[in-house]
């Protein structure tokens, strides 16, 4: 299965970033299909790029909403809200797990032998914080005198975008260097602790950062597809702990924000068959057999 | 018999519809922002490049 899901990351990666006549034409892909968000964290100013960063394209509207109601419209940013809450509730953080080219880079890198950290959980609430005022609060309300916002999470965090777009474009265009300042060295950064950091820890940036992420993680209880526990089988042994990359440890909490469905824990760890995998109910892999099931104790609907 | 096995189905698949109600909600909201004409604006901002959002000047 982590095959399988290595697979689809490449694949999504690669999708994300099908225009390579970037080295001949020297600039970004400029077609339609750029209209669509992708799924992923990806930076649309990277060379590469074929879809529209959901988190740049949020922050894009929010900071020239006032100009657009000026001249009569309405932009709020509902197109890109309403397509990240279609995919969030469909699939939650598995986006994270499987269709993120940020997030296999981080897989990646991982890979490097090392000594290995944890990240302290706490940090997680980080990326909320990041959400709410580097995409949506600041771009809203701190303005220059001509009502424009600035995207602040593009502009002074994220590494994304300086490793997908930043560099690749200084390398295209030499010209460009004499445009780099402080700003840029400060990205560069922040983008070099976060290789560093995905080294010695799994997915760093996901799990304290990512606005992408945080956002999804909303839809962590309601999502269609989920996996879920069965309580009967479960014997705490403790193994799903171990091998999730997310530090969640499922059979205490098998709705938990930070679960990216990346099906370690069902298909690596779990030896009793108390994981499986669901959509909108209905079991689609992992144990079948019945029983109370643990999954959205809340939820009655 | 058939009608306690299909009730050991129910109680196996059991339905949820809240992610639906999520979906078609979001759903709504992405159908307004394309009737507000939101999609030319995102295309038009993302084919260019924004250097200051990368870092860069």
């Amino acid at each position: 299965m982590e095959v399988i899901r290595k697979f689809v990351q490449t694949i999504t990666a690669i999708l994300y970033n099908g225009y390579w006549a970037f080295p001949v034409t020297k600039t970004i892909y400029q077609g339609p299909i750029k209209v669509i968000c992708s799924p992923g964290l990806n930076c649309f100013s990277c060379p590469a790029a074929t879809m529209a960063c959901p988190i740049g394209s949020l922050q894009q509207m929010l900071a020239g909403v006032r100009s657009a109601f000026e001249v009569g419209q309405y932009h709020v940013g509902l197109y890109v809200i309403g397509s990240l809450g279609v995919l969030g509730g469909f699939f939650g953080r598995l986006i994270c797990g499987w269709a993120c080219p940020f997030g296999l880079l981080q897989e990646l890198l991982h890979k490097i032998p090392s000594r290995k950290f944890d990240v302290p959980r706490p940090l997680r609430f980080c990326k909320y914080f990041i959400l709410l005022f580097f995409v949506v609060l600041f771009p809203l309300f701190l303005v220059d005198e001509f009502g424009f916002g600035q995207t602040w999470f593009c502009k002074f965090i994220c590494p994304a975008g300086t490793l997908e777009a930043g560099l690749p474009l200084l390398a295209l265009r030499p010209s460009l260097t004499s445009a780099v300042g402080l700003l840029f060295f400060n990205k560069l950064i922040i983008m070099i602790v976060f290789i560093v950091w995905s080294v010695l820890s799994s997915r760093p940036f996901c799990r304290t950062t990512c606005p992408l992420g945080a956002f999804y993680a909303f839809f962590h209880r309601v999502r269609l597809v989920k996996l879920r526990l069965d309580t009967t089988r479960c014997t705490h042994c403790g193994a799903c702990h171990h091998v999730c990359p997310m530090g969640v440890k499922f059979d205490e909490s098998p709705d938990d924000a930070e679960c990216i469905t990346c099906l370690k824990c069902m298909h690596q760890a779990c030896k009793y068959d108390a994981i499986s995998l669901e959509a909108g109910g209905i079991p689609l892999g992992g144990t079948l057999a019945g029983g109370p099931l643990q999954t959205a104790p809340k939820e009655n609907g | 018999m058939k009608n306690s096995s299909s009730n050991d189905k129910k109680q196996q698949f059991h339905l949820r519809k809240r992610p639906f109600v999520i979906v078609a909600f979001f759903l709504a909201l992405l159908l307004v922002g394309v009737v507000t004409g939101e999609p030319p604006q995102v295309l038009s901002q993302a084919v260019q490049i924004c250097l200051s959002c990368i870092g860069i000047g």
